[in-house]
Parts: C-alpha cells; structure tokens; sequence
C-alpha cells in the first residue's frame, strides 16, 4: 500500500468545539414528521444558541445529504440561513452516500487546517422517510409532448400516446439503496459479506440484540446528551431516539424472515440499519477561533481516509480506510481506545472485525506485512449503533464523530476512530483525539 | 418647485414621453393625508396639469410608507353640523370628479397604504397597479369610524367589481394586498416594484380599455336583483352590527339599493349619507375612539430602543401565546418552561396562530424558527426583554428573579404578567428592583390589543417607557398603570361580573343577563366571558381584589368552583359547552326588567370607573377610556365609559347608584370620586342625603 500523507497532520490543528444532533426517528411506512432541512435546523437552532458568537461568525456552513426533497436544493445553505447564518455565510452540500455526513467534516477539517476557515459548521442530514416517489422516464417523455403539442388534434394524438405502465412510481429508497454498478441492493452485499466471512445468522441476530441493550443503556444513563428535543407543529417533541428495542431478543429476531434475498437469505430487517430520519453538528474551529471565542474544546480531528472496495462487497470499506490511518500514524488496536464502526448490517461489521484480524486478508487485500490484533468488542459501537438508532445516510458520519468524541470525554480516554462503509464501495475513516 | 428649502405637498414632473407624474408628499407628516387644503391644492394642480396637454397622468407617492392613508381623521372632530360636512364632502367630490373626467389616461401607482380617500381618489383615476408585497394595504376602513366612503367609493367601487367585492370590502372595514386587490379586479395590474413604472407607462403610451367586472358581476348591480341581494347583505351585517348603535353599514346597502342606477344621484346620496353620519354620535364616538388609540401608541415612543430578543418564562396559555405573539411581529423568542412536554402545546398553538394569520408557507416557517423552545434558558442572556408568565405565586417568582437576574443583561427589561401582585412584593430580591415593570397581557393575546403596562414609584421611568415601547414593537396598545391590585382592567371587570353572578344566582338566566349586555354594546355578555376567562381564575382574582376593595364574592362562584365547573375549560361553568360552544337555553320570561339588569352591572363598572379615576390608576381620563375599550370592548359606539357618563350625566348615574344602594346593598355605595367627574352638577337633590 503506497504511504499516503496526513493530510490533517501538516496544516493547522482542527478542534471541536461543540456538536448535537437530532433524535434519530424510525420511519413508519409514511413521511415523518419533519423534512431534512427541518432535523438540521432545529438540532442548529439550539447548538447555536449556547454558543457565545453569532450564527454569522461561521465562515463556512457544510451539509451531507444524499436525498434532499426537491425543495432542499443545497440544503447547506437553506439551513444556513434558516440558522440566522446570514447572506454572507457561503454554504455547500456534500455527497459521498452514506459517509456524506463524514465527508462534510472532512471538508471543513481541510479548509481549517489549509487556513482558509477559523470557525465551520459541518454535519448532515437525512429525511429517508421523506424520499421520492418518482415517475420513470417513460412518463417524462409523454408529459414533455403532451404539453409540447400545441394544437387540439396534436394535444390529443399526444394523449393517446399514453400508457397506462408510466404510472408505475419508482421507489426513490429502493433506487437510492441499491448498486447500480454491480446490480445488488445493498442487504445483497452484506449476504455477499455474511458468505465469505461464515458468519451466522446467531451471531448477526446476536450482534443485534447486542446493539439494541447498548442504546438502551446509554439513553437510561444519560449518556445521549448530544440529542436536541424537537418539536413539530402538532404540539409534538421528539426527545430520544425511537428505534430502540429494548426488548429485543435472540427469539424475536430468530422469527423475522430475511428481507433481502428469500428464502436462504440471513440478512433480515431486525439486523439491519433502520431506515431513520435524523441530523447531527459539529462546530470545528481553528486554533485562533478558539481563543477569539474562549471556546471548550472537546476534541481534535487528527487524520481522516477515504478508500475504494468492490462494490458488491462495500461493507468492508471500514478496513481499507481505518487501515492506512493506523499504519501512518504507527498505531495498532491497543492504540485506539474507542471504536465507532457504523453498522449498515450486523453482517457488514462483523465481517470488518474479522477481515481486521485475518492474515490473509490484511496481507493480500491491504498490502499489509500481518494483520491488526482484534478490535476489543466491549470498545466498539459502545452506545448501539445504526442496528438499534438507525442510519439516516447523509448524518451517521458526523452522528458517529460526535459521539466518539463524547465516549471518549466521558471515559477519560485518549483516541477514537469513527468509520462507514459506503453504497457504491468506498470506505472514509476519521481519527479523533481528546483535548483534556 | 425651485426653492428646496419649502417643498411643496405635491408637485408634478413631466418627463419625455410628455407624460406628468403628480407626486404626493405631504409635509411634517409621515403619511400622505387629505386634508381639506391638499385636496383644494389638488383641484388646482389637476387644472394645471389639464392646460399643458399631456399624454397622461401618473399619481404617486413619495412616502416610503404607502400612497396615500385617507382623510384627516381629526378634521372630523372639527364638524360642527350637518351643513358644513356636506360642504367638506362635496368639495371633495367635485375635487374626484375633475380627475375622473380629465381627457387623458390616468394611473394611480400604489404602495403601502391606499386606504379610505387614497382608494376612492385612486378609483377616480382610469387605471391602478399595485405593488405585490405584504405591505400593501387597500381599503376602504371608514365604516370602522362609523361613516362610510364619501368621496365617490360607494359610487365607483361597485360598477368596477361588482356589489359582493365591493360590499365586502365596505361593509367589512377589511384590507387587501395587491394580489388580492388584483383577483377582485380593484386594480389592473400587482407588479414588484421593478415593473412599476415601466407598467404605469405602458398603460399611458398605449391604454387599454379600462377594466369591466364580468357579466356575472355586473349583474348583480342590476335593478331586479339588487333588492335580494341588498338583504342577504343585511343579514350579514346583522350578526355583527346593531342599526341603532352602528349606522353606517346599513347606510351603505341603502345607498346602494336605491340609487346604483344614476351616478349623479348616487353621488349626492353618498355626500348626504356620510354627512348625517359624520356628525351623529356613533361616527363621533368611534372617531373618539380611533383618537384614544393613537394617543395610547404615542405613548411609546422611545426613539433609540429595538428590542429584537424576547425570553418568556412560562409556557402556559399565557406565556405561550405572548412568545406565539412576539415571534410573529418578527422578534427572536426563546419559551423556558421546565420540560419540552410543558412547551409543545405552545408550539402548535403558536403554529395554528402563524397558520390562520399567515397563511403561506414560507412566513409560517419564519415565524416558527423565530421562536426556539428553550427548556434550558439558553435564551436569558441574549435576551433584551425577560417575560415572566409563571403561575401566580409570589414566592416562586421571587425564586424565579433571583436566579434569572443575575444572567439578564443588564440593561434588559424584566417585566411580569402577574395580574394580582403587585411588584412591590415582587421586586425584593432583585439587585436592581427599579428595572421590574409589568406587561400585563390579556387573554386571548393575538385578540387583545391592549397591555398594561405596570409601574410604581420605584420603577425606573426609562424601564417604563421601554416596556411601552416593546409594546408598540409587537404591535400591543400599550397602557400605563399604578401596581395597584387589578390595575386598571380586572378592577373595573370585576364588580361588573359579580354583578352578573349575583343576577344570574337571584334566578336571571344567564342567557338573559348576557342577551342585555350585548345589547347595551358589549362584545361578549358577563355570564359567557367568565366562563371563557375560567371560573376559577375568575374566583382567584375577585379573593385577591376582595382583600383590597369593596368586593364580596358571590356564592355562586365559590359553589361552581368547588363542584368542579370552571367554565369553558372544564365543559361546564355556568353554560354547558359542547364542542366549546355555550349551549344557552331559551330566555324564559322574568319579573326582572331588562333596565334593571343592565343598570346594576354597568353602574358597578361605572363606580370602580370613577374609583380607578380618583385614585389616579391612569395618568389621563381619555387613557382610561381607551383602556376600557380596547380591554374590554366596552361598547366602542359610546366612547369609552367615562364619556358615556358624559353622556348620560354624572348627577343622574348617581343618584341611581344611591338608590340602588338603599335597595340592594353597599356594593352600590358611589365612590367619592364622582363629585369630581364632569359633568357633575352638585345640585339640591343629589346633596341631600
């Protein structure tokens, strides 16, 4: 693997000042109750309230989002100046599918590092349940001749033309959740993963469970105080995350059929990411904002990696993009003190820990000399993760930054890595330390 | 035109395209208004103007804030009879007439306000355009002031758009923006500013035919069907609007249904109409009122202070309305209470205020992120005004103070809407107790205007004056009052409703007792407004003004309370309510007379009117008129309460007072204060005793 340079390393250290996000809200076979620009306004409203400069001190406003609704074209810049940011606050949308939130970090870490920011808001967003229903192309092209016609005989040869088939909606989830590359929807790939590395259909169900006490006991000790109450129209608050099943267990799970490919699939809705609406932030600033504003600063972002898999096995981007930033910095797994892995499928992490340990894996797929010790499990996903809080594409990266940065303050510990695999197969990783 | 020093109030460019642009821009005022010598200046510049020949003429204003306002409400008062009013109107028509009848096209360019005189002079012009943003009003408000359009609106508004656009909008006093005014078909064109002048123009350089209401429109101003629709609108206005206390609407379908066929006669009734109405004591009393109104918003003043952050404390029905309220006149609210639970309701009472009053999507979202609920406080230190509307509990306010003052800015008001305590008991813990005042809200908040503004000795002045003018920020009637108990409205309500009770608990019905006070010209009968206000709270505030003044509290009250009936809240008070409607049984008859009804409830709040007067609640006898009208309603046709004493005679309400003192009790007994009330001859008879 050829020595990639620490961005982040030579520039300007990049400090995080403050963050919060939305509850994470399951979808329920309807639109939810709030659209993306909505989630990242008020999580915004009340992250920028405490701070002790104005909304128009930022000089860079920076949202990942994958499916904005029509009316969130740059959603950065709606929010932005929902946000009381002003017109002269410039903003930008960042994409790279489900590490669209991480992207977004990765963008204002650059810009603070190169000296061309002091103070960014970065974060993402996603309304999943608010995703489109779309006409095929079909339809696109009788609506452009029908209204093209211009004369009463040709208005009607054009409505004849019709075909009742152009009325088939084309589900903008599915669309958006399945390869167009490969062919697979994204619960195939993790089928694909689930194959290679042997893994059950216990121990995934069990991860599950696993993940779903984790939640329930960090939102019972408090733990969740990144979380910004939200409220709707409707005389509505929103204050906790709602996918959490407490309750879950090896039995329920054991009963749900699999979603993605019937009937020998593993992969089922229960070990999964939810399909969640949500939002999370991050203040990052410079070292010279940090003392214009007297700001606590509750971590630093050290080094970030994005990297490339075969699509049809995307889950397992998290190694190749955690790999060079361990290997640059000299680090194995005892040096990380915290883990987030964000979890698309139970399947897809459990084969990142074991593709992690492999020989095989780590010599021939990363070039490396021997493969990483374990990752400690009991250091991983220690809140839950996207299994039981979900997975609202364009927020989990910056939802899983902020957190580990808030593990780490609360255990006193020293280094944390958040990391996703990415639809398409990528993978982006970033390296996060305390400030005490 | 030369002399810059002394601009004129209108002037007239001509530009290339030999088209003349007649600029209104009155001088020493803020608004464009007609008086007697503008229009008089008017009729000479269209002369003028007629001489040199041009291709047309444009009308417009020079002030920021809009065309042109209406006529010089306070000349009104001025009328002494009949005669000289007509001569006043119909100087003014003939002054409309000649722009009517000028030879060329002409346009009336519109922005902001272009209401009552602005519309019918802009409807005497052949073409209007409009600007399409929300701050332009056109109207024709005059029957508000208990006259109507008497510069030729009733004559030219209805062949335009036809008697339902136009009634609407005179019947109902109601204001449009240009959008509206362009679907009713009142102006030809609602453009931004940028296509303005180009359109204005455009409608000279080559002029359409000028607009016609559709067939359906036109039709219903035919003979044959004026008569049926002329009572359909009468039924209408009948829900709002008794003829003998409010005359004017009525005057307008009169108008309408007798002389729509001739413009000449139409035009003559229309002066001779406005002129009976101008002097009768309605008009006269309504424009009292108007006065009173501006003479309360002048009251805050202070030049230099914009308040832009408002922290409300308290997210019950009242506090929550009052955040509701500021983040909808634009300012920035954070709402604290001590869960999100507490402060949801409040959120979507807030958004179905912003829904109702707003209507489109994009205001509705602004004012909905103007107001950020806040369980943690965040919002205390920014904030520039500090509202507290806890639960009335002295201690836990004072608890509330200590901890909000020292992270208030410090030159940040901290006001109260406490309606029971004074802020001497309030104020003890504060480091610096000269900067709490009260702003007394009433509820329902988006309905009521007005709010006391509450101060003592101790208060600073300039808190004072800034409280004032917060109140005018957001839009409020802001009124100045002693912390002394019930301030000035409550007190005075109060005996008013006890009486009620008292009458309803001797076996009046209460739908009988409410059925006289709206007859006498209040907005809501006694017996239903306590109900609405809550039973309990009703009793909460009669204890706490029975510990200071002459006030017994009725039986009846304690015993509802006690059984749990508190009024429209609970279901159940003294009406029943179904889906939060009174369910009033039919009146049976009674020996009561209907005089003696009205006479004990009103003479009550007559007598505290009287107290609050002599004890100096209020600064001014007017203020205590305005206060009453717009906190009350009290009968806005008679001119506030101290006026109807006025009108009634002092000497003759108390030597009532002193019979029904004899008959009924000491709750009548008349205040001292009446000797000093105008009016008041200190003749024999009332002496006597």
């Amino acid at each position: 693997m050829a020595a990639q340079p620490n961005p982040l390393s030579t520039g300007r250290p990049v400090y995080v000042v403050d963050g919060a996000r939305s509850p994470f809200l399951r979808a329920r076979n309807k639109p939810g109750p709030f659209y993306a620009s909505d989630l990242s306004f008020q999580a915004g409203r009340a992250l920028l309230y405490r701070q002790p400069f104005s909304a128009e001190a930022f000089d860079q406003v920076i949202m990942g989002c994958v499916m904005g609704a029509p009316h969130e074209v740059n959603i950065a810049r709606i929010v932005a100046l929902r946000l009381g940011c002003g017109d002269k606050v410039p903003a930008w949308t960042v994409q790279r599918n489900c590490a669209s939130g991480l992207q977004a970090l990765d963008c204002a870490a650059q810009d603070i590092a190169s000296g061309r920011s002091e103070l960014v808001l970065a974060g993402g967003a996603e309304a999943m349940s608010h995703a489109p229903l779309l006409f095929g192309s079909g339809m696109a092209a009788w609506l452009g001749a029908f209204s093209a016609a211009r004369k009463p005989v040709d208005k009607l040869k054009a409505a004849l033309a019709f075909r009742p088939a152009y009325l088939k909606p084309v589900i903008g989830l599915l669309c958006g959740l399945t390869d167009h590359f490969v062919g697979l929807n994204m619960g195939q790939t993790a089928e694909i993963l689930a194959h290679r590395f042997n893994i059950s259909r216990e121990a995934m169900d069990a991860y599950a469970v696993r993940s779903h006490q984790r939640l329930a006991k960090a939102a019972e000790q408090g733990y969740l105080d990144e979380i910004e109450t939200l409220y709707d129209a409707d005389g509505k608050y929103y204050d906790a995350d709602d996918g959490c099943r407490p309750d879950s267990s090896l039995e329920k799970l054991a009963k749900l059929r699999p979603a993605f490919e019937r009937p020998f699939g593993k992969v089922t809705a229960g070990n999964s990411a939810q399909i969640t609406d949500g939002a999370a932030w991050l203040i990052l600033a410079s070292e010279d904002a940090v003392e214009k504003y007297k700001l606590p600063v509750i971590g630093r972002i050290c080094d970030s990696q994005w990297a490339g898999v075969d699509p049809a096995q995307m889950g397992l981007g998290p190694v190749h993009a955690m790999a060079p930033i361990l290997a640059r910095n000299g680090y194995d797994s005892g040096d990380i003190d915290f883990w987030e892995i964000n979890e698309a499928f139970a399947a897809q992490v459990l084969a990142c820990l074991q593709a992690w340990q492999s020989e095989d894996y780590c010599t021939r797929e990363l070039g490396l000399e021997k493969a990483f010790t374990p990752i400690d499990e009991s250091r991983l996903n220690v809140d839950g993760g996207g299994v039981s809080l979900g997975h609202p594409v364009g927020a989990s990266g910056a939802r899983i930054v902020l957190h580990v940065l808030k593990v780490l303050q609360r255990e006193n510990a020293q280094r944390g890595i958040a990391t996703l695999c990415i639809g398409g197969g990528q993978g982006g990783a970033m390296l996060v330390e305390r400030v005490a | 035109m030369d002399n810059k020093t002394d601009k004129p109030d209108l002037y007239t460019e001509v530009d290339d395209d030999n088209i003349a642009w007649l600029h209104f821009d009155k001088q020493g005022s803020s608004a464009n208004v007609l008086s007697a010598d503008l229009l008089e200046r008017l009729y000479e510049i269209l002369l003028e103007i007629t001489d040199r020949k041009p291709r047309g003429l444009v009308i417009l204003s020079d002030k920021p804030n809009g065309f042109i306002a209406g006529a010089d409400v306070r000349e009104f008062t001025r009328l002494e009879n009949r005669d000289q009013a007509l001569d006043a109107i119909q100087r003014g028509q003939a002054v409309f007439d000649r722009l009517a009848a000028l030879p060329f096209p002409t346009v009336a360019l519109i922005h902001g306000f272009c209401l009552g005189g602005g519309l019918e002079l802009s409807l005497a012009c052949r073409y209007r355009i409009a600007r399409d943003d929300r701050g332009t009003r056109l109207g024709l408000p005059e029957v508000r002031l208990g006259i109507h359009p008497g510069f030729g609106g009733t004559v030219r508004l209805v062949p335009l758009v036809g008697a339902l656009h136009a009634m609407d909008l005179m019947l109902s006093g109601r204001t449009v923006d240009g959008r509206a005014a362009k679907r009713m078909g009142i102006v030809d064109h609602a453009l931004p500013e940028r296509h303005l002048r180009t359109a204005a123009r455009s409608l000279i350089l080559d002029p359409p035919a000028p607009h016609k209401p559709t067939r359906l429109q036109a039709l219903t101003n035919h003979a044959w069907v004026r008569p049926v629709l002329a009572r359909v609108f009468e039924r209408q206005v009948a829900k709002k609007a008794v003829r003998e206390h409010y005359p004017a609407p009525w005057a307008i379908i009169d108008l309408w249904r007798q002389y729509a066929d001739s413009e000449r006669d139409m035009m003559h009734a229309e002066a001779e109409s406005v002129a009976r109405l101008i002097v009768g004591p309605t008009a006269q009393n309504l424009i009292r009122v108007f006065l009173l109104q501006e003479q309360l918003k002048a009251l805050g003043n202070h030049p230099d202070y914009h308040p832009k952050r408002v922290h409300v404390v308290g997210a019950g029905i009242m506090g929550g309305d009052i955040a509701a309220w500021c983040a909808f006149k634009g300012m920035q609210v954070t709402l604290q209470d001590q869960s999100p639970e507490r402060i949801a309701p409040a959120v979507k009472r807030a958004y179905q205020l912003f829904k109702r009053r707003l209507r489109r999507t994009r205001p509705i979202q602004e004012a909905m992120d103007r107001l950020m609920p806040d369980p943690d406080g965040l919002g205390v230190e920014r904030a520039d005004v500090v509202i507290e509307a806890i639960f009335e509990d002295a201690d836990a306010k004072r608890q509330l103070y200590e901890q909000l003052e020292p992270r208030m800015r410090p030159e940040a008001i901290l006001a109260t809407n406490t309606s029971s305590i004074p802020l001497g008991e309030l104020r003890s813990v504060l480091k610096n107790p000269a900067r709490l005042v009260g702003l007394h809200f009433f509820n329902p908040v988006a309905k009521m205007q007005l709010v006391e503004i509450v101060r003592d000795e101790v208060t600073d002045a300039d808190v004072a004056l800034r409280a004032t003018t917060f109140a005018r920020r957001i839009d409020r009637l802001p009124l100045p009052v002693t912390s002394t108990p019930g301030f000035l409205v409550n007190r005075i309500l109060m005996p008013y409703l006890l009486e009620a009770v008292e009458l309803e608990s001797e076996g009046v019905p209460a739908a009988d007792i409410d059925r006289q006070a709206i007859r006498f010209g209040m907005p809501m009968g006694p017996i239903e407004l306590a109900d609405a206000v809550g039973l309990d709270i009703c009793l909460h505030v009669a204890e706490n003004l029975g510990e200071h003044f002459n006030v017994e509290v009725p039986q009846r009250l304690r015993e509802l309370v006690n059984r749990g009936y508190l009024g429209r809240k609970s279901g159940q008070g003294f009406y029943t309510y179904k889906k939060g409607k009174a369910v009033k049984p039919a009146i049976p008859k009674t020996q009561h007379s209907s005089d003696e009804i009205i006479d004990r409830m009103i003479l009550r709040m007559l007598n505290e009117v009287v107290a609050c007067l002599r004890e100096k609640v209020v600064e001014k006898a007017d203020y205590l008129d305005g206060g009453m009208v717009y906190g009350t309603g009290f009968a806005p046709f008679r001119g506030g309460p101290l006026h109807y004493i006025e009108d009634v005679g002092a000497d003759t309400l108390y030597q009532r007072l002193n019979e029904l003192e004899q008959r009924a009790g000491i709750r009548f007994k008349p205040d001292p204060g009446w000797k000093d009330v105008a009016g008041f001859a200190s003749s024999e008879t009332t002496m006597s005793e």
